[in-house]
């Protein structure tokens, strides 16, 4: 043996692995063995049980016709529709609460939010007491809470009428609305499009504004895209923006945009239990932001919206975005309550559905399956704006 | 946006040296610093004073507060312009302990006292040792006695008449009991280096967080009888509290995880040259310094989690607020369901209040 190799040859080992190694091995086929065994024995036991009483898995059940009733949906329904069009609906109306859940939600949570940092003693202790209230209530609770009082209003013919137009009683909210057509939706559609032109046009304006300096006004685009072009299109096409005013006639409304009881319960829950917690992100988020930020902008004479939208927000942005995230998916996810009042979002017929017809494997999958895909899609969307928001450091 | 802009204003405009009263001075810096400031304050006053008004009116001087038994005309009487607070002394029992027998319900009301005495020895800094467990395991086992009976005299009373305020507590407590250690063990597995614990952790919590905890208590009350064995069945309740276990371990691992990415790799690499295997570096070095990392987080996961036992009423279990919930079915008390949710609102407002503020007052005082 050469001064080259002062060390032995190393010990023959079982599969030439270290003790560690070893150990490794030895727990993850301990685990992964155990979490086979435990699912095999629950398949097992499911298929002896399913077969006993006579139930057929899978997912032949969707394409026959459902026969639940469904109240108030944003997509055409009729009973005699498949469960699996049952489904989409539900799935719409979830949609529904929780996309128009989460912007009220957001909006009040930083009015909220903001007030309680403000000077005004009155305002930030009003704005710390709605904040702990609601925080230590459960989301359960008050949601009975607010349907119970949306049962407690008066009956459509003595509706209360807070503003001309609007009726609050207990078939629930009663707004004028524009009806929306496919000629109107094809303007809208051209709008929305011209606000995503837009959108990249600006980019290269600002790209074009970095690399000589001239600042170049975007507003133009705007208005030509986003307002003047789908304009002309409606005005081309005739479309009518007409406002339909609700009225009472008989024993029940006609016209305008009902939102039922169970919605409008269900959306003020969400949004004020939600809105508190927003609110503490936010307020958490404009302290993070260092006083030298604030004395800085101070310093240069910066108007105070400037100072706010340009250095302020967009650093406490990087603070509020990632807490937001969890807020929104929980906002999805406590949108399933609906089953305790009686809104049918898609967790309440699969309940129905699973009643009816005894697929509880298969109903409890597509609800786990559908809240998957919108949290990963939430959790997606949020993170690549997170990422693009986030500071990059040379 | 004045709001936002006084911020930084505050502190100068209490900072400017003023003679006078120092009421009026507090008032001028704090409510009328501004003309739209005032405005502000005026506005807000007249809405408070009238909110508080009309609670007032309603909830006291025009409330009513006692009636004979099992009798609301006085409360019908008042109904719209007068709380019946008489609701109360009428369903408390039943709102508090379901349907427990009556005259056994000291030992569901002593147990309700034994679970406060235990979190308010928990909270106690100066107990927090190991004989704490102890602790926690005698008075679990305590409350078990009293609950079930069969033994020492006491009749025994089956798990379905349970109901109430200490089936809200059991929930609670004991998914938070198991699944501390639960998510213990799977934040550990999230950070191994073994892929394969690794991934079924990752799974594991991905799974439980993506999903409305109704969709479990689903899973729980209608496919746990068929993933057991013909002729073997557990108790809903049950069924109830390990779905709430698994929820709460998948919740807690990701805040122990936070706690155990806080920890510097200086005190993993020292354990390694004391040469202490994995599970001694874990209890003594790591795991105590990851958790008093996160204790705050960890409190408001509790509130949460507490919060969160509500959702068993989904499931037809006899919880504090499904009890409430029964009780206004009662014809004659039927309208009167508003007087009984704030009452229960007041019970869990108690409760997750006290754990907040003892966050609080954790976050201020850990200065490490």
């Amino acid at each position: 043996m050469t001064a080259d190799h002062p060390r032995p040859p190393p010990r023959r080992r079982l599969f030439a692995l270290g003790r560690n190694e070893l150990m490794g091995l030895f727990w993850q086929v301990l685990v992964v063995g155990t979490a086979v065994g435990v699912i095999a024995f629950l398949w097992s036991n499911t298929v002896t049980n399913l077969s006993a009483r006579r139930i057929t898995t899978g997912f032949a059940f969707l394409g026959r016709e459902a026969g639940m009733p469904i109240a108030d949906s944003l997509l055409a329904y009729n009973p005699r529709d498949t469960y699996l069009w049952a489904f989409v609906v539900g799935v719409g109306n979830t949609l529904r609460v929780a996309v128009i859940g989460i912007v009220l939600a957001t909006i009040l949570g930083t009015l909220i939010g903001i007030s309680r940092l403000s000077a005004n003693w009155l305002l930030s202790r009003l704005a710390a007491v709605y904040v702990e209230t609601l925080r230590d209530i459960p989301l359960l609770l008050q949601l009975l809470f607010w349907y119970v009082l949306m049962q407690a209003l008066p009956a459509a013919r003595a509706a209360w009428r807070p503003i001309e137009g609007v009726f609050l009683s207990n078939r629930g909210l009663i707004l004028p609305a524009i009806p929306l057509g496919p000629l109107q939706l094809w303007v809208l559609g051209t709008a929305l499009l011209g606000f995503a032109v837009f959108y990249l046009v600006r980019r290269q304006l600002i790209v074009q504004q970095m690399r000589d300096g001239k600042p170049r006004p975007a507003w133009p685009f705007a208005l030509g895209l986003v307002i003047v072009l789908p304009a002309a299109l409606s005005l081309v096409l005739g479309v009518s923006w007409k406002v339909e005013w609700p009225e009472l006639r008989g024993f029940n409304f006609v016209g305008g945009l009902t939102l039922a009881p169970e919605y409008f319960a269900l959306l003020i829950a969400l949004v004020t239990y939600t809105s508190a917690f927003i609110a503490e992100i936010v307020r958490s988020g404009i302290q993070s932001v260092p006083r030298g930020q604030w004395d800085a902008a101070n310093a240069l004479g910066l108007r105070r919206s400037f100072m706010l939208r340009q250095i302020i927000l967009p650093q406490a942005l990087r603070v509020i975005v990632p807490p937001m995230t969890s807020q929104y998916l929980n906002l999805t996810k406590n949108s399933s309550l609906a089953v305790a009042i009686g809104y049918q979002d898609v967790v309440s017929i699969a309940n129905t559905t699973l009643n009816q017809t005894g697929q509880a494997i298969e109903a409890i999958a597509l609800i786990m399956a559908v809240f998957l895909t919108i949290s990963l899609s939430i959790s997606f969307f949020m993170n690549w704006y997170n990422a693009r928001i986030a500071l990059v450091e040379r | 946006m004045t709001v936002i802009a006084d911020i930084p204003d505050a502190p100068r405009a209490a900072r400017r040296p003023q003679a006078g009263n120092p009421a009026l001075r507090w008032l001028r810096a704090n409510l009328f610093s501004s003309i739209p400031n005032g405005i502000l304050t005026i506005v807000l006053l007249a809405v408070v004073a009238k909110g508080i008004f009309s609670f007032v009116q309603w909830g006291i001087a025009n409330a009513v507060w006692l009636t004979p038994a099992n009798d609301s005309a006085a409360c019908r009487a008042v109904r719209g312009v007068g709380a019946c607070w008489a609701i109360i002394p009428e369903k408390y029992r039943f709102i508090l302990f379901g349907t427990y027998p009556f005259d056994e319900q000291w030992r569901p009301a002593l147990s309700v006292l034994l679970f406060i005495a235990l979190f308010y020895l928990s909270t106690r800094r100066a107990l927090w040792r190991r004989e704490l467990v102890l602790v926690w395991i005698g008075a679990l086992a305590l409350i078990s006695v009293l609950m079930w009976g069969g033994v020492l005299g006491l009749s025994f009373v089956s798990q379905d008449r349970w109901g109430g305020l200490p089936v809200t507590l059991i929930l609670a407590t004991f998914g938070l009991a198991f699944g501390f250690p639960l998510g213990i063990l799977v934040a550990l597995g999230r950070r191994s280096k073994l892929p394969a614990i690794r991934s079924l952790s990752v799974l594991y919590v991905e799974l439980i967080r993506g999903v409305p905890l109704v969709s479990l208590l689903f899973m729980a009350s209608v496919m746990f009888p068929l993933f057991m064995p013909a002729g073997f069945n557990i108790d809903k309740l049950l069924r109830a509290q390990i779905a709430i276990i698994l929820f709460a371990g998948a919740y807690l691992a990701e805040v122990i995880r936070g706690g155990l990415q806080a920890v510097p790799r200086g005190q993993y690499e020292a354990a390694d040259a004391l040469g202490l295997s994995y599970w001694r570096k874990h209890r003594l070095i790591v795991l105590p310094q990851a958790i008093r990392h996160v204790i705050p987080p960890l409190v408001n996961t509790f509130i949460a989690f507490f919060k969160d036992t509500s959702l068993v009423l989904i499931i037809g279990i006899f919880n504090l607020l499904t009890t409430a919930k029964t009780a206004i079915i009662d014809p004659a008390w039927q309208q009167f369901s508003v007087e009984v949710y704030i009452f229960v609102a007041a019970i869990y407002f108690v409760f997750c209040f006290a754990m907040s503020r003892y966050s609080r007052s954790l976050e201020a005082t850990s200065g490490r």
